[in-house]
């Protein structure tokens, strides 16, 4: 066993080639393809700012990705805490010295980028709490000393999150940490008991929303409430989404984005571009590879040896799915706007930065799958 | 081992897990794309339609109205280019700025500016306003000069309505103005209509409407989020109005109002076939020009104070006892009923010896008295007292029935004019269900000289004599072209009936409703008699037109006076006997003609009335006798014309 141990960390590159995942970087360079022909059709195909940036930036963090991918899972593993403690460094320093842009504080200028501390806090929460919940004894889940640890660690970034304030991102790091203890088998009685309470108290927590939240909230009810004011946003994204129809209104014929009714076209309204472009056929096929990327994502944690790198491809599978499903409801007025982009699609350098680096992760889960992590 | 068992254990929690959360997943993305499919498949078209409606913008662009002409395809009502300043809303930072730059270029004054901004209040911020439909030249070239420094300043050439022949024909073409809200619950207006398009405000502007106002135009342009113009996707060209042809010819329509200069009263002249209306003329006048634009209030003011009344059409509008000139047609519905033998000798013995009946006295117009008279010679020399006697024996409810069969108390032009007076053909039954009294015979006696209750306007006297004139046959009158009546087949089918005369079955004396181009007489003879009568009353000594008369028969007519009193004559008056000058205007009598010309096969009917003007023959006939001679020099051309038009149709 000792013997088998040692060979498993022993990987020739030969090895560690052969076990790349490849169709998972099939789908992010497919992914990324239809996010830069989208992202070009925002500028109203012209080349220009935007489309240029997002080249840049995902042939950077793309081979950020493949190079990362080779970083050892256990190294990670020794590093987590560090990640998140770093993570929450940086959302502190965001309090005190971030940038502001309309009305919220949320970035760190770091002259080549404009880094957003709490996107990579959605990944930092899910490898923090697989390092968490890889050494604990599954009989010492359930206990309250093992429970409260993680709900300490996961209020503290969302806290601060909401401070800037960022409603989405912030359900968003609740959600990826909540799926992980959930993954991690913390008795099902828990969720039910909290889901009540958090049903109990959304009157209270409504209360101390602030207004542009509560209004936000009150239009996803009724979105002609304000038509050109907070229902402005939705109603235009539907408007888009529906008239394109089966097939789209053709590629940089979306006359809604064309003409700029629609908003944030390039970050959190992507989806709705594409979709009116693209029409139903082609918004389900993007569907398909963003549910591809989540499977491939489910079978490295199966293959993975380590509770660690199942927990956190899980965990890391379970935020994506989070992520795209936030978005794309939102933007189908399913769920309020919060803010949400959608993974690779969107225009962003931190949210883009924070997905490959939780993709260069799995992709090290896979690679050194049959790695053993002893708890340290 | 303890320890690997657990780690199984922990692995399998782990798993199970994750599939629970993978299985909670695929439902949520199936709730997405069940949200794409209705979105996108179900309720694609609703959203389409919102997409259109986002992106498309439509600008509608006025139509041209339908040209008027004559019966001569002279231009009587046109539009004529015109300087505009309009301003694109949406192109102007500070409308306030805009506004003083303009004001002072073109000098608006506080009124037009306070107008202006209750005008922009009522548009869309997209829309155009309207700063001036009507620049002079100097003000457009200032415009045009200073452009550069006028933000969303359009300065336009456009077409507005113009009058030719402005006063003349005001009456009858009527004029065009600022849509109402009452106009715009009109339908024909109300589906063509474009901010800033004129309406018809009378006359056959008004009437015609759904004719002249044309399709509006539409333009549409894609937009973006903040309304801006992208690009022009469509245009549907706006189709003008269509062209109205009038009967009208406005070089005797001219010559009528030339004649009523300065006097107020009325001109007619009809086509006795084709119910032609050649000329209409009404006086005094004003110009509908003033109105395209808005009259200012100096203008408004005194066309509406004028005590002539410029703005009733009396032609149609006008109400006057008839007169003498109703006598043709008591005579007439006497002898057809067979009341009186023509050669019955009445003898008016002057005012010593006035008519009497139930103790009051009915006098003749002559002081002296007429002497002897037999119908002829009554109606020629206009004898009252001969037509009090035939009126009693006649009856007022025979009379009415051949007065309301030849055109009187009812429109004469359907529904075009919408001031169009019926008039008033009075009988017993009207009198009783209208004023809830009895007849009194002494009102029959003076309905027999067209006095009294009876009241028509100046047209039915011309439709009057046409129908008489024309042998006794029903005609359409009309001012405007009708291409279904073929003119020539009506002449020729009048013409034939009247000389191959085959006696009547029908009673005519009944109150029937008699066909268009049919004949109304019972006998033809009576008919002939009262023709000849008025060609007396004309052409021989003693008539009292005699002295408007041609000799040469290519201009010859025949008449009949008329002097109708506006108040009862006392027995002071008739001892006073003052001339026309002599008596206040208002009190005076309107003088009355009537006729038709030329007295061999009679073409057209004209009647003439002078309000306030006197005697008939002296105020009334020499203006148609000169009326007759134009009309007459005229008729030639307009023959050859309209034949021309209908052998192309």
């Amino acid at each position: 066993m000792l013997r088998e141990r040692i060979q498993a960390s022993n990987y020739s590159f030969l090895d560690k080639l052969r076990s790349i995942d490849y169709l998972l970087i099939l789908l992010i360079i497919a992914i990324g393809s239809i996010s830069v022909f989208a992202i070009y059709s925002t500028e109203g195909g012209k080349f220009s700012f935007y489309t240029k940036n997002h080249i840049i930036r995902l042939s950077v963090f793309f081979s950020l990705f493949l190079l990362l991918s080779f970083v050892r899972v256990s190294t990670w593993y020794k590093n987590a805490y560090l990640f998140y403690f770093v993570g929450l460094l940086l959302l502190i320093t965001v309090l005190f010295f971030g940038i502001s842009a309309s009305g919220a504080k949320r970035w760190i200028n770091l002259y080549f980028l404009n880094l957003q501390p709490s996107e990579l806090m959605k990944i930092a929460v899910i490898i923090c709490f697989a390092r968490y919940y890889h050494r604990i004894q599954s009989s010492d889940i359930q206990s309250y000393k093992f429970l409260i640890q993680p709900i300490i660690l996961l209020i503290i970034p969302c806290y601060l999150v909401i401070q800037q304030p960022d409603l989405g991102t912030s359900i968003l790091i609740a959600g990826s940490g909540i799926a992980i203890i959930w993954l991690a088998g913390l008795n099902i009685k828990y969720f039910v008991y909290s889901g009540l309470l958090l049903l109990v108290s959304l009157p209270f927590a409504i209360s101390i929303l602030k207004p542009y939240q509560k209004s936000r909230i009150l239009t996803f009810f009724n979105p002609d409430r304000d038509p050109l004011g907070a229902g402005y946003q939705i109603i235009q994204s539907k408007i888009a989404i529906g008239s394109g129809g089966f097939f789209g209104k053709g590629y940089l014929k979306g006359t809604q984005s064309y003409l700029e009714f629609l908003p944030e076209k390039h970050t959190d309204f992507i989806f709705t571009l594409f979709s009116e472009e693209f029409g139903f056929l082609g918004s389900i096929i993007l569907l398909l590879l963003y549910i591809l990327l989540i499977y491939r994502i489910i079978n490295v944690g199966l293959v993975s040896r380590s509770f660690f790198a199942k927990l956190y491809c899980f965990g890391f599978a379970t935020a994506i799915f989070l992520y795209v499903f936030v978005n794309i409801a939102m933007v189908l007025g399913m769920l309020p706007i919060v803010g949400a982009p959608l993974p690779i699609m969107s225009y962003g350098g931190s949210s883009l930065l924070s997905i490959m680096l939780g993709l260069s992760i799995v992709m090290s889960c896979k690679i050194y799958n049959q790695e053993q992590i002893s708890a340290y | 081992m303890l320890n690997r068992g657990r780690n199984i254990e922990k692995g399998r929690v782990i798993t199970r897990r994750m599939f629970i959360l993978a299985a909670a997943k695929i439902l949520l993305f199936a709730g997405i794309s069940s949200r794409l499919y209705n979105l996108q498949i179900s309720d694609r078209e609703k959203y389409e339609i919102l997409s259109d409606k986002n992106r498309i913008r439509e600008w509608k662009t006025p139509p041209q109205r339908g040209i008027i002409v004559d019966n001569f395809n002279k231009v009587l009502a046109s539009n004529d280019r015109v300087f505009q300043l309009h301003l694109i809303l949406d192109e102007i930072n500070d409308f306030d700025v805009t506004i003083f730059k303009i004001k002072n270029l073109i000098g608006l004054d506080q009124f037009q500016i306070k107008k202006l901004y209750k005008k922009k209040e009522r548009l869309k911020p997209w829309d155009t306003l309207v700063v001036s439909d009507n620049l002079t030249w100097e003000q457009f070239s200032k415009i045009n000069l200073y452009l550069h420094e006028l933000e969303g300043a359009k300065p336009v050439l456009s077409t507005s309505r113009f009058y030719p022949y402005a006063n003349d024909l005001v009456h009858i073409v009527g004029y065009v103005g600022d849509a109402s809200p009452k106009d715009l619950e009109k339908p024909e207006i109300k589906e063509n209509f474009v901010p800033g398009l004129k309406v018809g405000k009378y006359g056959i502007e008004n009437s015609q409407e759904k004719m002249l106002i044309g399709n509006y135009g539409i333009k549409r342009y894609e937009v973006n989020a903040s309304g801006k113009r992208i690009s022009q996707i469509d245009y549907i060209k706006e189709r003008q109005g269509n062209k109205v042809n009038l009967t009208i010819d406005i070089e005797i329509q001219k010559y009528a109002q030339e004649l009523l200069k300065e006097k107020a009263g009325s001109i007619c002249a009809m086509d006795i076939y084709t119910g032609e209306v050649v000329a209409m003329a009404s006086s005094p006048t004003y110009d509908p020009n003033k109105f395209t634009h808005g009259i200012n209030q100096k203008d408004w003011k005194e066309i509406k104070n004028n005590p002539l009344k410029p703005l009733i059409n009396k032609s149609i509008a006008g109400l006057y006892s008839p007169g003498s000139t109703f006598k043709p047609l008591v005579a007439l519905a006497a002898l057809e009923y067979g009341i009186l033998d023509p050669n019955k000798t009445i003898r008016c013995k002057g005012h010593k010896h006035p008519y009497e009946l139930y103790g009051v006295k009915y006098h003749c117009w002559k002081k002296e008295g007429h002497g002897y008279m037999k119908l002829r010679n009554a109606i020629k020399q206009s004898c009252d007292i001969y037509f009090y006697e035939m009126a009693r024996l006649l009856g007022v409810d025979r009379l009415s029935i051949i007065a309301k069969r030849y055109g009187l108390g009812t429109n004469v032009l359907g529904d075009l004019y919408n001031d169009e007076k019926k008039g008033l053909v009075p009988d017993t039954k009207w009198k009783k269900r209208a004023l809830e009294q009895s007849w009194y015979l002494g009102e029959t006696v003076i309905n027999g000289i067209g006095q009294g209750y009876i009241q028509t306007t100046p047209l039915q006297l011309c439709l009057m004599t046409a129908q008489i004139a024309n042998g006794g046959y029903k005609i359409k009158p009309h001012i405007i072209k009708d291409d279904s009546i073929n003119y020539k087949d009506i002449l020729n089918k009048i013409k034939l009936d009247q000389s191959n005369f085959p006696l009547h079955e029908r009673n005519y004396l009944d109150d029937i409703n008699v066909e268009y181009y049919q004949r109304m007489y019972h006998k033809k003879s009576n008919i002939n008699f009262v023709l000849d009568a008025m060609f007396g009353s004309t052409n021989e000594q003693y008539g009292t037109s005699y002295k408007s008369r041609y000799d040469d028969p290519k201009y010859q007519f025949a008449g009949k006076t008329g002097t109708s009193q506006v108040r009862r004559i006392t027995d002071l008056d008739r001892e006073l006997d003052l001339d026309t000058d002599q008596i206040e205007y208002k009190k005076r009598d309107h003088a009355l003609y009537v006729a038709f010309a030329p007295y061999k096969d009679p073409r057209y009917a004209i009647s003439v009335i002078i309000e306030h003007g006197g005697s008939g023959s002296k105020a009334a006939a020499p203006l148609a006798s000169k009326l007759i001679k134009r009309i007459i020099d005229r008729h030639k051309l307009r023959e050859q014309f309209n034949n021309g038009n209908t052998s192309l149709a």
